[in-house]
């Protein structure tokens, strides 16, 4: 399947592809073949569709000696795969070090605390709101938090819906490894498809309490009548979610 | 707590160009002569070197998310720290990185203070994803023609004359910039795409903007002028001065 991929060379449409990548934080699954396309049309490079991650596989070789990565993770929400540049050999937050100053750095990973340690991957605004009091570095004022999550919302590291405050799918992909590195204890892993899990329904025995996406859970649990912890056997009490079917099936991995 | 290697310290974040100069806590670096640099390469193994100029590479991409020039005594004293004996070894290394495989070049832009940042070898194409289509490249856009068709120099009231124009106030918040003369001012004098020039004797303080190195780097004088040329429905060739100056520098990279 990896047909010689680690001698394959990089072309521009590589190096496009790349940049974009860069540049926008991450790219869904449509947007990264469409943006495979246009790579490969503009500097007239045969382009064959399904061949995307060959094609990113040929970057991700030249990537890994500056332990750096593509990777694919999936949007929590909408159960879609996004692609994203990931920095391996990070155990801090360095990406954001240029935008923010060490005590919103400090807030952000003190937003990150209260998201692992919460059953249903949200943060309140008013616990951030709090732990700005805490700061070790400078304090933040109420207003510079709330002007601080405003920016972290429009820079793509957090979501916001209602006041409540979830972690990006590019946050996810990029800060997985820091934050395994960091609240190893904590961190939960979901039941289906095995990867981090932050917003999610649990089984509701106490003695079991897996965690599932809520994508995930859809795909479960699509078209049976009867839904059953896949783990414990107890009845599913959550409502399981719809999720839109996909156009192509697309469940290569 | 801390046994993180911080690519940054807390003070860099600073707005304007005082951030840029000279640290009272650097240590002057010069440049090692290449005798000095092959002395060092002996203690010095491949994998050592490769290292280094990949933590070189990281930090230059973090950078450039930003525009933020780079420093070079920031990147001494943060990243290359211990091993500064072959940093030309180390740039040469990362210069080529970047290259291959981002298809980024790496450009000196100051001499003297010894600042670099990173411009695309490829052609900005309009495509998905692309910011070839964002508000702010666009304003950006708008001032730098202005200061072309002008002769390569503004006062400022132009500019800001011009973009009232076009509904964007300097002297009110705008929906999609905010505070609009910090964008022009501030935040694209530091990417280095606008360079604003005190006009001495002014009272009140005026300034005059030109091109800054980057948009010089960057931006194709010669697309521009087709650009406005599409515009205004005119042949670039009638714009007889602009065009000569377009097609006489050297030209910015196309793919």
């Amino acid at each position: 399947m990896m047909q010689g991929n680690m001698s394959q060379q990089l072309g521009n449409s590589h190096r496009r592809f790349l940049q974009t990548l860069m540049t926008c934080g991450s790219v869904d699954e449509p947007g990264a073949r469409s943006l495979h396309q246009h790579c490969c049309e503009t500097h007239n490079t045969q382009y064959v569709p399904d061949q995307l991650d060959n094609f990113i596989n040929a970057i991700n070789s030249k990537l890994q000696p500056l332990f750096m990565q593509i990777r694919k993770g999936m949007s929590e929400e909408s159960g879609q795969q996004h692609y994203a540049l990931v920095n391996m050999a990070e155990t801090e937050v360095t990406r954001m070090s240029s935008d923010y100053t060490e005590n919103e750095l400090e807030l952000f990973r003190k937003t990150i605390d209260l998201i692992v340690a919460s059953d249903n991957g949200l943060a309140l605004s008013t616990d951030i709101l709090n732990s700005a009091d805490t700061l070790t570095t400078k304090k933040l004022k109420k207003t510079e938090t709330e002007q601080l999550l405003k920016r972290l919302v429009q820079d793509k590291w957090l979501c916001e819906k209602q006041g409540e405050y979830t972690l990006s799918t590019r946050c996810i992909i990029e800060m997985e490894p820091y934050i395994r590195t960091m609240y190893p204890e904590q961190v939960k892993v979901c039941h289906i498809c095995h990867n981090i899990v932050f917003q999610c329904q649990t089984c509701e025995n106490p003695v079991c309490g897996v965690k599932i996406h809520f994508p995930c859970v859809a795909k479960y649990f699509r078209g049976r009548s009867v839904r059953r912890c896949p783990a414990c056997d107890d009845a599913w009490e959550h409502e399981v979610p719809e999720m839109k079917r996909r156009s192509r099936s697309q469940s290569r991995r | 707590m801390t046994q993180r290697k911080r690519a940054t310290p807390s003070s860099q974040r600073q707005h304007g160009v005082s951030a840029l100069q000279e640290d009272e806590d650097d240590i002057p670096f010069t440049q090692p002569s290449t005798s000095q640099v092959q002395k060092a390469l002996e203690n010095v193994t491949p994998a050592q070197l490769d290292h280094k100029a990949s933590e070189v590479v990281q930090y230059f991409l973090v950078k450039q998310q930003k525009k933020i020039p780079v420093r070079r005594a920031d990147l001494v004293k943060h990243v290359v720290k211990e091993y500064r004996n072959i940093f030309p070894e180390i740039m040469k290394s990362a210069s080529k990185t970047l290259d291959q495989v981002f298809g980024l070049k790496l450009v000196e832009i100051d001499n003297k203070n010894h600042l670099y940042i990173l411009i695309s070898k490829l052609e900005n194409v309009d495509g998905p994803h692309t910011s070839v289509s964002s508000p702010k490249v666009g304003l950006l856009f708008v001032i730098l023609s202005v200061i072309f068709m002008k002769g390569g120099v503004v006062r400022e009231n132009v500019i800001w004359n011009t973009l009232k124009k076009l509904r964007v106030d300097p002297g009110e918040k705008h929906a999609e910039f905010g505070d609009v003369k910090r964008l022009v001012t501030d935040e694209f004098v530091r990417q280095r795409y606008l360079e604003c020039v005190r006009i001495p004797h002014t009272e009140p303080v005026e300034h005059e903007f030109h091109w800054g190195q980057r948009a010089e780097l960057e931006v194709s004088k010669v697309k521009l002028l087709e650009f406005l040329g599409q515009l205004h429905d005119q042949d670039p060739q009638l714009w007889s001065q602009q065009f000569k100056e377009a097609h006489s520098s050297v030209n910015p990279p196309s793919s």
